[in-house]
Order: C-alpha cells, then structure tokens, then sequence
C-alpha cells in the first residue's frame, strides 16, 4: 500500500461531489451516494417541518381544555399526520437514509455504495411513496392515527387504502436501502478493516439493515391484507366476517416495535462515534458495544406483544412478552455505560455535535428509564394509552433519534458541505433544543400519570395547567429547532471552509477533502483502528487535524506525489 | 364540569403530584411499584449525571492536557453493569407480574355486570336488567366487569382503580376491580375510536355499603313514575343520545341532526329523497340507523337493536315530540 501524503491530502479542493455535475438531472439521477444522502436529506428535513407543524398545531389546541380552533375532526386528522409524517417519513429514513448513504461507503473507503442503481431507485421510491402518503393524508383526511388500528381503520370514510399504498412503497425504499447497506458491509470493506476495526456507526447500520430486511416484508403483507380487508372484506381483521381485530395488533407490532429499533440503533451509532471523537480516548469496550447493537436487533423482534398488555391477548403472552422486554432494555444500559466510561480521562470537547451527544444520553436515559414502568405488567395497565406513554416514546424518539441525527448532521456538516457553522450560536440552538424538549414532555409524565388518555381533542379542566405548560414548552422547542436551522443554513452561505478534518476524527472519511470529490478520496486512505487519536495533531493553519506521520521522517527527504486514484 | 367530584380528588391529589387517590384493592400495590421503579430510575439517572458531570469537569479539554492512557475495556466491570441491573429487573418484572395477575383473575363471588361499548358512549347492564350508561358499583365488593363493543375497539379506563383493558368488538373481554372509596370517579376511554373519542366519558358511582341494592332496585323502575317525555329525557342522557344530539334551539352542529323542533318537520335524505319526522322514522332509525340517513351527517349511529325496550322507545318518541311542543296522550 502505498503510504498516503497526509499534507496533500488534507488540502482543500473546489472539484467536488457538488460542483461535479450541473443541472437538476445531475442530481435526480445521479448515482452518486453522496447527492442521493443530500437529497434524502433535503427531502427528510421538509417532512420534519411539516411534521413539526402538525405537532404544533396539536399542542396549541391542547391549550385549552374546550375547542380552541379545531374541530374534534380536524384534530384527530392533525394528530395523525403528525405521527404518520415523523415515523414514516422521518424517523425510519433519518439516520440511515441520509448520514447511512452519504457516510457509509466512506468510512470504508469505498467510491458508492454497492449497488449505485437501487439506491437511487430506493430514494425514488421514497419520494413517489412520500408524495402518494402526503396526497392521502392531506387530501382524504386520514383519521386513524399512525397506527391503522382495525376495525376502525376498515370502517372509517378516509382514505386509508392510498395511505396504506403509500406506506408499502415506502417500506420497499426502506428494504432497498437496508439490502444495499448489508451487502456493500459484507463486500467492500477494505483490506485490513477487519469487523472488529469497523466503526461503531457501521456495526450500528448492519444491526438496523438486519431489522429493515426482515421486518419491513412484514409490514408490506400487512398493508396488503388491510387493504384487501377494505376493498374485498376477505374477512382477517373484521370480526363480523369472522376475523379477528387484535391479529392486526400483533402484524402491525411485529413490524412496528423492530421498527423502533430502526429508528434508535443507527441513533446509538452516531452517539458511539461522537462520544469517542470529542472524548479523543477510544470507545470504552469495543466489543461490548458492537455486539449489544447485534442483541439489540435480534431481541427486538421477541417483545412486539408489551404493546398489547390490555389488549385482550391472554395473561400467559403477556407475562412472557414482558419478561422480554426486561431483557432488551440491558444491551441499551450497556451502551450508556460504556460511553460514559469512554469519556473516563479523555480530553473533552464540548464543540456542538458533543453537547447534542450529551443531550442524547441524558434524555435517551429518561426515555429507557420510563420505558421500565411500562414493561412491568401492572404499571402498565393503569400507564397504557395515556400521556405517560406519549412522553416516554417522544423522550426516545424524539431525544434519541432527532437529537443524534442533529449530532450527526453537526459532526458530519462541515465534510458533506465543506463549511463550518457558527459554533457559538450552534449551541444556543442546542441548549434552547434541550431545554424546549423537557419542558415539553416531562410534564406529560404527569399528566399520564394522573389518568390522561391519549389521542384526545378535549380534556377535563383539572389537566389545563400541566397541558398549558407542555405547549409553553413547544413554542420553545420550535424556536430552538428554527434557529437550529438557521445556523446551519447561515453557513451555506457565509460559513467558513471546512478543514478535512475539523474534529480529529480518525474514521476514514475525514482523510479526504471537505466536500468530497465525486469518488470520495483521490488516495487511498490509510485504514487503522478508528478509534485511535494519538497521531492525530492539530495544525493551526488550516484550523484542522492532521495524521502525524507514524515513523519520524528524515525533513530533507523529499516528499513523493503519489498518482491519483481516479 | 360534567365530573365535578373528580377535580374535588384531584385537588386533594395535590400531595401525590403522580396519582389520584388508589381506591381499589389493587390500586395501592401498583403505586408502590410505580415508587420502587421510579427511586431505581432516579439512582441510576443519578450515576449518570453524576458520572458525566464529574468527567466533564475533570477531564474537560485544556491546553496542555493529553488524554491520560486507560484501559480500552473490563470485562469484570462490563459483565457486572450488565448482570447487577439485570437482578434489579428481574424483581421489577416478577413484582409487576404477580400483581398483573391477581388484576386479571376475578374472585368467584363478584358481582357480574355486562359492558357493551359503542361509539361514543358506556352502557352497563346490571342483573335485574337495568340499563345505565354510568357505572354504578357497591364499595368493598369485588365487581366483574364482562365487556364487548359493538363497532371499533375502545378501552375502559378508570384512573383512580387504576383498571383499564380493552373492549373489543367479535370477543367478550373482562376484568375486574373492588372499590374501597365511596364517590364518583371518572371513567375514560382509552383506545382511540374517531371523532368523540374524547368525550367518550362515563362516571363510576361507588355507593355506600347497603345503599346500592335500593338505587338498583329504583333506577330499573324509573320509567313506571314518570311520564314518558319525562322518562325519555332520563333516557336520552342514560343511553348516549346526547354525544350526538342536541335537544336545544340553535345548538352548535353535532354529530347527529338536532331533535329540538324536528318532529313532524319535512326532511332530505341523504339520497336526495325526504321524509317527514314521524313516530316510524324515530323508530326506524334508532333500530336501523343507516337505513335513512339525514342529508350533511355521516352513517355513524350505532344500532340500538335488541338494547331497548318498546317502552323506552316510546319514551324516547315522547320526548323528541315534546321538544317540538307536542303533547303524548298517556
């Protein structure tokens, strides 16, 4: 191998992935993994802005106990779009779909993904099943809520047949992208990247490609089956055919709970890489974390039914299903012991994608810890289907996935874009993030607690003021989210250029150019443990981290240009 | 406030910022799980503040600091914050699930009522035939509940028994609790079922010990005082007409047309055609609701076949003709 010229590649070059190709059809059918990511990207954050909107205009209705300004109708249509936008349009492709594609084959030094084609037509699914969803949802007035619970979803007048399609070609983008990712890690890692030198965020996509395969199939069957029980009454869920309701309850969680794991694993992966970066010590128990991802993916598929504690299903499931799910929650405490134990005489930097990774493991602890009273048997009978839960799973969700996905998108900006951001006001954002969300939804804890069903347009008097705190506290965490924005479009614009590595990241990708070339390194990177700083120094001129070389070089040797690769 | 006693509870509530009153036998026991979860979630959410805080203080980024070496794993360390947690698990689980137990298994000697569910309203059947659409128990006696819906999946809900499972329509499901508490609680439901959802309320009344077998014994008979207008106007509440209809002049729209001046007044249907509001179409459309659907409402009504008696419908006639200043001969 030839030993790569870290001076050379370091510098900055204005011949890349963005200025490569001109025009909208160099971008729509660009094979390139790196545009298809900011695609994803460009179309993920308009989902989250709508879906953000939604959430919004609930929490203002909920202001007031009596109507405010919706109809119950309107507000059950609300609720739905906002669930059904963030799980399906968000939350799912989030992570992997964007940071997964754009950084996966770079951090193994690899061009594209392994099959270029059906990653592309994995993102035009997401776009032909996002446009079907959005007409469906903003057009029928869907009312089901995200879940498509039957028989009311059989019965009721919205157009729950185009939402369900919308939902199936989605999950093909989903599977598409999770059968590249597993291949492309099988395949193409390169010569002494061994698994145990992969990084975490790659463990982390493998485990979550695992689930996309082998669940999201499940889901397709299921939308199929609601849909013929709608069109043809073939009589599976409707129980005046015969059928039975509840089967729709265990279809839809066997998908739906793995689903969770979609959302959170590759979350936990991107937390696994900052926590090393700005700790500069490698992850605490390597292994440890690696193969917890692996548990967590496999046992995720065995606790579908502690969605079902009262549903009817008999005592026997429910005892086991929840004697499970005390055992998924221990790979999840071992990751945030081992990240802590990571920072164990490290030297810590709080630049911004850190203070989100901070934010994480505090609030991803709120939500695992509150995950504990709803998977005991009898707590959960009185906490089942009330705010308690609607916390906990926004606690997860929203301060696990979202939080890391921000984390990741603030780590990973200044090498997709090549522009810093504004560090100072990166962290306003941030802490007005943090501070929006608890005050959102820690009083929801409460008002679960206290007996407030959810999915409720109106309410008794006596939940107005904690009600009227949480929707306080939205306002808040919409301005955090908008400024959030802000910075990071102010630096398109104004920022200053990125250094190829700005955080001292060891991870190959940051051994190339910031933005990338079209082939994403114009050497072949030096591959070695990726969590391994010491030969990382900081050089002052281009405010960015260079490799030391290993062997002390003679300084009047002359420094050999190797060839380009490309 | 339709439920003014339960904000009285939940004032009192005060002191417990998470519960209302436990006023069943099985209340208590899941509250103190609930405590024991949530002192093991603080303890450890504690180590973690604490843990992070410290490194960040201690080993925060200074110039001229290196990271110090450590070991880059322990497995004594690492299988032990897997196990220790596990144990404490495996008590929060056993405990959830002895007690889940004795939740989901009624002692032989309780009293049965039937529950069914409809969109958007309770009805609870009581031995002697009673029907009521609130839910009217003895104190210190244990009561089982057996339910089952008539449309879509609802979930009935009492915070303060801390009693809640799902109605599911095709199956009957049931449960059970024993009140220790006299007064009136709030019952929700709690599995989303469309438009009123959230008004889908109903009050459990806990009579004192000696008194409910008198009011059951006065409420299955209330329509032999009564006049039927009167009568039908303890119906149209009892029996759920109220979640959609409106019975006053220039109500707010509702689910379901207004009966305030619509007997004997012409009609359009949704098929275009009309009819005239007669003793027939009340009757027809309270057995049969979707076979004349008024023009502008949705075929939402549930059917109440079989659930009525022929007196109480004509009852209810009686009353939907007075509303249009119509007199009922006796």
């Amino acid at each position: 191998m030839i030993a790569a010229n870290p001076i050379v590649t370091a510098r900055n070059s204005d011949d890349n992935y963005l200025t490569a190709g001109k025009g909208i059809k160099s971008w729509v059918f660009t094979l390139d993994h790196k545009r298809i990511g900011v695609m994803y990207l460009v179309g993920i954050v308009l989902s989250f802005f709508l879906g953000g909107i939604m959430a919004l205009l609930v929490r203002a209705e909920l202001f007031t106990p009596g109507k405010l300004f919706l109809t119950e109708d309107k507000y059950n249509e609300i609720f739905t779009l906002h669930g059904a936008i963030m799980t399906f349009l968000f939350l799912i492709p989030s992570i992997p779909a964007v940071l997964g594609n754009f950084f996966l084959p770079m951090m193994l030094g690899a061009k594209d993904v392994a099959f270029p084609r059906m990653n592309l037509v994995s993102f035009h699914l997401w776009v032909f099943g996002a446009i079907f969803f959005l007409a469906a949802l903003l057009f029928g007035g869907l009312d089901t809520g995200w879940t498509f619970y039957t028989p009311y979803s059989t019965t009721t007048n919205s157009t729950v047949i185009a939402a369900t399609m919308g939902v199936f070609i989605l999950g093909f983008s989903s599977i598409f992208t999770g059968l590249n990712f597993v291949v492309t890690i099988n395949t193409m890692r390169p010569a002494g990247m061994t698994w145990f030198r992969l990084p975490l965020f790659l463990w982390s996509l493998y485990a979550t490609s695992i689930i996309q395969l082998l669940a999201t199939p499940v889901l397709g069957i299921t939308m199929i089956l609601l849909t013929a029980e709608k069109m043809l009454g073939i009589g599976v869920f409707d129980p005046k055919l015969g059928g039975d309701p509840v089967l729709y309850q265990h279809f839809f969680w066997f998908y739906s709970h793995p689903a969770v794991y979609i959302m959170i694993l590759p979350a936990m992966g991107v937390i696994s890489e900052l926590i090393s970066v700005f700790s500069r010590k490698p992850i605490f128990g390597y292994r440890f974390v690696a193969f917890s991802s692996i548990a967590i993916a496999l046992l995720g598929f065995l606790v579908w039914g502690h969605h079902m504690f009262v549903s009817s299903q008999s005592a026997m499931a429910a005892v086991i299903f929840s004697a499970l799910t005390f055992s998924v929650s221990i790979p999840s405490a071992i990751k945030v012991f081992n990240w802590l134990a990571t920072m164990y005489k490290g030297a810590i930097r709080l630049d911004t994608p850190m203070c989100y990774a901070l934010s994480f493991i505090l609030l991803f602890g709120i939500g695992g810890l509150t995950g504990l009273f709803l998977g005991a048997l009898s707590t959960d009978v009185h906490l089942h289907d009330t705010y308690f839960v609607v916390a906990h799973f926004h606690y997860v969700m929203m301060g696990g996935t979202l939080i890391a996905f921000f984390a990741g998108l603030h780590y990973w900006w200044p090498k997709m874009f090549g522009r810093m951001y504004s560090e100072r006001w990166a962290k306003v954002a941030c802490l007005l993030i943090f501070v929006g969300f608890n005050w959102t939804f820690f009083p929801q804890f409460l008002l679960g607690t206290q007996g407030m069903p959810r999915r409720y347009a109106r309410y008794e008097e006596q939940f107005q003021s904690l009600h009227r705190v949480s929707t306080t506290g939205a306002m808040v965490l919409g301005v955090g989210l908008f400024a959030s924005a802000g910075v990071l479009g102010h630096s398109l614009v104004r920022g200053r250029k990125a250094p190829a590595n700005p955080w001292g990241a060891a991870t190959l990708e940051w051994q190339t150019t910031s933005p990338p070339p079209l082939h994403n390194f114009k050497h072949v990177p030096t591959v070695s443990y990726p969590y391994d700083y010491t030969d990382l120094v900081y050089e002052g001129e281009s405010s960015g981290y260079v490799r030391r070389p290993a062997m002390p070089l003679k300084r009047d040797v002359p420094e050999v240009k190797e060839p380009a690769l490309v | 406030m339709l439920f003014p006693s339960y904000s009285n509870i939940l004032l009192a509530g005060i002191f417990d910022p998470f519960f209302p009153p436990p006023s069943s036998t099985t209340a208590t026991s899941v509250d103190n799980l609930f405590y024991f979860i949530l002192w093991v979630s603080v303890f450890f959410f504690a180590i973690i503040v604490g843990v992070m805080g410290l490194f960040l203080v201690r080993y925060r980024q200074r110039s001229g600091i290196q990271p110090q070496p450590s070991p880059s794993h322990n497995n004594l360390l690492e299988i032990g914050w897997s196990v220790l947690p596990g144990l404490i698990l495996a008590v929060i689980f056993f405990w959830g699930f002895t007690d889940f137990l004795d939740m989901r298994r009624a002692p032989d000697n309780a009293y049965e009522i039937q529950v069914v569910a409809k969109k958007w309203n309770w009805s609870f059947k009581y031995p002697n035939g009673h029907v009521d659409n609130n839910l009217h128990v003895p104190v210190d006696k244990p009561v089982r509940l057996v339910m089952s819906s008539d449309d879509v999946i609802h979930s009935l809900y009492v915070p303060a028994f801390r009693l809640k499972m799902d109605v599911v329509p095709g199956r009957y499901t049931s449960t059970w609790f024993e009140a220790t508490t006299t007064g009136d609680f709030v019952l929700f439901c709690a599995e989303y079922c469309g438009t009123q959802h959230s008004s889908m309320l109903a009050k459990v009344v806990v009579h004192p010990s000696g008194e409910f077998e008198p009011w059951l014994e006065n409420a299955a008979n209330f329509l032999e005082d009564l006049t039927p207008a009167e009568g039908g106007k303890i119906l149209y509440t009892r029996r759920g007409c109220v979640q959609c209809h409106s019975v006053v002049e220039n109500a707010a729209p509702m689910t379901g047309p207004t009966f305030y001046g619509s007997f004997g007044t012409s009609q359009t249907l949704a098929d275009g055609s009309s009819i005239i509001v007669d003793e027939n179409y009340i009757r027809e459309s309270i057995l049969e609701p979707q076979a004349k659907v008024r023009a502008g409402y949705k075929p939402v009504m549930p059917t109440y076949q079989g659930q009525l008696k022929n007196e109480e419908i004509d009852a209810l006639i009686a009353f939907i003709k007075s509303l249009s200043g119509e007199e009922t001969a006796q």
